[in-house]
């Protein structure tokens, strides 16, 4: 039994980029879950959202270069993020002057909502592709690894490599200061606490003078700035093709509805119970089960599903939260 | 005149009127109890009171301006503060964060008002930290009068702040109701625990189908034999 | 839905006969310009779309149900049929049907149990023990089935390796078609429904995107990316060359003056378009029929006001539950026709924008709730969409013309085979804010 040759396996193969991909989720989650608590609707845009947010992210970066301006070892990307995120808001202030103004004005049923938001999901998707085309782009610059498979195998003697990418890295320490900052926000600030407030109780907040056109703006704000990191960690960690985006909307749904649609926290979990499971579930444990048990030659891989499935994870999870405990994890607010 | 002066109001919330010409006045420092049987439109003329119901005909005076074409939310800055019938409170805040989101037009200190009010209320204090929604019926009911109190309005509206509140907690709220009404403060309340109420009462209104059946000052109604047979049980 | 529009009645009864007939317009125009055969081309699959429109109006026109899967659901019923119409594979359904038969029992089996377990026990022990026999059940589950796969696909894997078909005609495939998809809809409608509207909306994105990823990647069912080819014709129609191997054919063509290999392709798709017409024409009846019975009534007014019917005593979930599988039926038989009129299952092709979200701007255009409407949105974006390809450049090359040759020109061009998704999505949204009630409103 080599435990620690399992351990490294793990870590590298499930724990580290199940954890890379969860706090992209959970970005991803968060946008969706505050605007569902205050606007009431599942905004089927928001996948779109990130890939407009992440091709802007995209162009600026390439100005950037242009410019002759990197940020050394960190990717280029992370400078052009605030650009970014303003250009994603100003489109998603001006989709909600637009579009979903009205509706909220004549009060529509919610199901019209999400129905809206579908048609500016086609709208925001034409655009993309108008803008930066349908191809796979690669724009991770600077560093690639903080720990490189060959440098660790040196430095420890195992047989086992692990790698460490800068993007994992940078997406959890982006993740973790996005979430610090948003908690911050929403729990010490007057406009943060309008905001949860309006989410708790519409008319009660009307009733307390809080300005409704003010709370619906600045959540579109965050959201917009949510979807624009999110989507720009991914494409760092991945790479950028607008579909991708597209089928992302799943998981970050299933990750909010998890949680419990409405609660940031939930949002949170739910992120990293999808991405271990997604992870979980397609990863080949031969390997692994080698270490441990080495007198077991399994015959196949061990995975309990392909990678083609990863999605069915997500739906499954979606559907048992569904059928026994529609609120999710953490109590969200409707049923 | 009258501090707040609410004349012939007449209006619902779709085609059929559920107000006919209802009236309503405080006095400065005074309070006036509203009660009337279930669905006489009571909680539906409060509303109208505070702008969330648009009035057919009628208006809205409050020490002395015309206040008929103002949303709640101008209200609440005109002095006006108005605690629901329901889901008066902000139920995941906590009881500290309830008072604040009620000081949210004030962009002064109102730290000393959240002192009074916690004065007023001491259990509040004490579950502070605590979110609105684990509170028990009555504390939520005082969380929701802090709530209001907290824009030092000179007008507070209650919609039965003492539904579904113990008879001792109730005669606590009726207390500190007075005590509010003692510092200044009018008062137009809804109640269903009529006797109670317009003890407590300097004007009653009983109203049925939307109209004033009676007006007189509480002890006058409780008075009357016919308000007493009708509507008080014997 | 509460969708109000002020001018509903404008046209009033001639509107859908003279709408109608401005797309027939269309048709005869693109006959005269682009030649008979992309016309009905256009046509046919015109048709199929107005299927699938009035099957997504019965969930959403009738009850007011948001269903984002209905490329899962069309795709679900094209399996059928490869399935019911392919010749099969010798051996295949000996030598791994059993195995498969078993594991989809196991699993059934298990899903049952864990069901039962979920009524009868509470707490702790239930989540325990509903945990362990789906694990079981699964582990049980893929040890037959990877099994019985080895020997599907052992069997000639360059031109078959997969489970083969019955060998029965085409058109029963297309019954079983809607009952695969209703029996998907059943499951996804139980879980979802009677919860908030926009759970219904993310389950069937989720089942949408399931169904078209196993049907991609399961080779041993429908050959997976490398497509399913040679599906037989259904029974009226024959095959091109039959046509033209015909004397009689031949000389009927000379005697029009058409060339045989022409008439033959047109003679083709003409048949089909009958073909649909009558499923569409039996359909449109039906509905209608059932719209006008109590129980559309009742399901009118559930729509119209839930809270209302549901004090009345009404089983709001339930009759949810019934239109939700009927309307994914429709969906799953759209997909056995076009299958049909394809030939060849290519499982790479469901696209969700195309196959879902296109199918919902044709039937909020047509009219939500009004049958006719369906049909008539059905055939009017699709055929835009089609013209819309070509357009689009011509346009774009058009707006460009006074710019300088240069990088974003070129952009500007490429992009333009793009602009599609666009335009449709402010169709929609145009639809949806100005006339929400669509070109042919529900009376
Ligand atoms: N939001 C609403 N929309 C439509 N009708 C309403 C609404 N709220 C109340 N009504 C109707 O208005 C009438 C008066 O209701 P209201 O709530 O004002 O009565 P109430 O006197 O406060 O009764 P209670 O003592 O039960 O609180 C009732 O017939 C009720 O059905
Ligand atoms: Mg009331």
């Amino acid at each position: 039994m080599d435990i620690l040759n399992a351990l490294v396996a793990l870590l590298n193969f499930v724990v580290i980029p199940a954890t890379a991909y969860g706090a992209q989720l959970a970005l991803g989650a968060l946008g969706v879950t505050l605007i569902y608590g205050i606007l009431r609707f599942s905004n089927f845009a928001h996948g779109d959202t990130m890939a407009f947010g992440t091709a802007m992210t995209i162009l600026v970066t390439w100005a950037l270069q242009a410019a002759g301006i990197t940020l050394g070892p960190l990717p280029t990307a992370l400078l052009a993020l605030p650009f970014a995120i303003a250009l994603t808001a100003g489109l998603v202030l001006a989709t909600d002057r637009v579009v979903y103004d009205y509706y909220r004005r004549v009060r529509a049923a919610p199901v019209i909502l999400v129905m809206v938001s579908v048609g500016v999901m086609f709208v925001m998707n034409g655009l993309t592709r108008f803008v930066i085309g349908v191809d796979e782009i690669n724009f991770a610059d600077g560093a690639r690894f903080v720990i490189s498979a060959r440098g660790f195998r040196e430095a420890t003697g195992l047989a086992e490599p692990l790698t460490l990418r800068s993007s994992q890295l940078i997406t959890l320490i982006t993740a973790a200061l996005v979430v610090w900052a948003l908690f911050w926000f929403l729990g010490r600030t007057r406009t943060g606490k309008s905001m949860r407030a309006f989410s708790d109780n519409e008319d009660l907040a009307l009733l307390s003078g809080i300005n409704p056109n003010r709370v619906v703006a600045v959540t579109w704000i965050i959201a917009a700035a949510l979807a624009t990191t999110a989507g720009t960690l991914y494409g760092l960690d991945k790479s950028f093709k607008a579909f991708n985006y597209f089928q992302l909307l799943l998981p970050i749904f299933a990750a909010a509805v998890v949680g419990g649609l409405g609660s940031p926290v939930g949002a949170i979990a739910g992120g990293f119970v999808i991405a271990f499971s997604e992870v979980g579930v397609t990863y080949a444990w031969k390997k692994v089960a080698g270490y441990l048990i080495p007198a077991w030659q399994p015959e196949g891989l061990l995975q309990l599903l392909s990678t083609e499935y990863k999605f069915a994870v997500s739906f499954a999870i979606l559907i048992i939260v569904l059928l026994f405990k529609p609120t999710g994890l953490f109590k969200g607010k409707a049923v | 005149m009258s501090f707040l002066l609410a004349e012939g109001m007449t209006g619902g919330y779709g085609a059929a009127d559920i107000l006919h010409g209802c009236t309503l006045k405080v006095e400065k420092g005074q309070i006036a109890v509203i009660v009337g049987p279930n669905g006489a439109g009571k909680s539906t003329a409060m509303k109208a009171v505070f702008g969330m119901l648009k009035l057919r005909a009628g208006h809205v005076i409050l020490d002395g301006e015309d206040i008929t074409a103002l949303t709640p939310q101008a209200r609440v800055a005109k002095g006006m503060g108005f605690v629901p019938q329901v889901n008066n409170v902000f139920p995941t805040m906590s009881v500290e964060e309830n008072l604040e989101m009620g000081a949210f037009l004030r962009r002064d200190d109102f730290r000393d008002t959240m002192e009074q009010v916690y004065d007023l209320f001491p259990i509040l204090k004490q579950k502070r930290r605590q979110n609105a929604g684990e509170l028990s019926g009555g504390q939520r009911q005082q969380v929701a009068v802090g709530r209001a109190l907290m824009t030092r309005p000179k007008l507070l509206m209650l919609d039965e702040p003492t539904a579904g509140v113990s008879p001792i907690v109730m005669d606590e709220l009726f207390d500190r109701i007075i005590e509010v009404a003692r510092t200044g403060i009018s008062i137009l309340m809804v109640e269903q625990n009529a006797r109670q109420a317009l003890e407590i009462a300097d004007m009653g209104y009983v109203l049925v189908q939307g109209a004033n059946r009676y007006t007189d000052t509480g002890a006058a109604l409780m008075a009357d034999p016919e308000v007493r047979r009708t509507f008080l049980g014997g | 839905m509460s969708l109000r529009q002020p001018d509903a009645a404008a046209g009033g009864r001639l509107r859908a006969p003279l709408l109608f007939a401005a797309m027939a317009a269309l048709v005869a125009i693109e006959a005269a310009t682009g030649g008979w055969n992309t016309a009905l081309g256009i046509v046919n699959m015109g048709l199929i779309s107005a299927v699938l429109a009035l099957g997504v109006n019965m969930q959403w026109g009738y009850a007011g149900l948001f269903n984002t899967g209905i490329v899962g659901f069309l795709a679900l019923g094209g399996l059928a049929p490869v399935l019911i119409a392919m010749p099969p594979t010798p051996g295949a359904f000996a030598g791994g049907g059993p195995g498969i038969a078993l594991a989809a029992l196991v699993a059934l089996a298990s899903v049952i149990a864990a069901i039962a377990v979920n009524r009868r026990l509470r707490g702790r022990p239930r989540a325990i023990a509903i945990i362990a026999i789906l694990v079981a059940g699964f582990f049980a589950y893929r040890a037959l089935f990877d099994r019985a796969v080895a020997v599907i696909q052992a069997i000639n894997p360059s031109a078959q390796g997969n489970l083969g078909g019955l060998g029965l005609p085409v058109l029963l495939a297309w019954p079983v078609g809607a009952l695969f998809a209703a029996g998907a809809a059943w499951i996804i409608g139980k879980t979802a429904l009677g919860l908030r509207s926009d759970y219904l909306a993310i389950a069937t994105l989720g089942i949408g995107e399931i169904i078209v990823a196993v049907l991609r990647n399961e080779e041993w069912l429908s050959r997976g990316v490398m497509n399913v080819n040679g599906i037989p014709r259904p029974w009226p129609v024959p095959y091109e060359v039959q046509l033209q191997a015909d004397p009689a054919f031949v000389s009927r063509m000379a005697g029009l003056g058409v060339d045989p290999v022409t008439g033959s392709t047109i003679m083709v798709k003409l048949l089909y378009t009958g073909l649909f017409l009558v499923v569409l024409l039996a359909l449109i009846w039906a509905a209608q029929m059932a719209l006008k019975s109590p129980w559309g009534r009742m399901m009118r007014a559930i729509r119209d006001n839930e809270i209302a019917a549901a004090a009345m005593g009404k089983d709001v979930t339930r009759r949810h539950l019934q239109i939700f599988v009927i309307g994914s039926a429709v969906c799953g038989l759209a997909g056995a026709m076009m299958i049909t009129l394809d030939g060849q299952m290519t499982p790479g092709s469901y696209n969700p924008l195309r196959y879902t979200f296109l199918i919902w701007v044709m039937v909020i255009v047509g009219g939500s709730g009004n049958n006719w409407g369906s049909v008539l949105g059905g055939m009017l974006i699709w055929y835009l969409w089609i013209k819309a390809e070509a357009w689009g450049p011509v346009l774009m090359s058009f707006l460009t013309a006074g710019m300088a040759e240069g990088a974003l020109k070129s952009h500007l061009l490429d992009s333009a085979a793009h602009m599609r998704l666009f335009t449709m999505g402010l169709i929609l949204l145009l639809v949806l804010r100005f006339a929400p009630r669509g070109l042919l409103p529900e009376k």
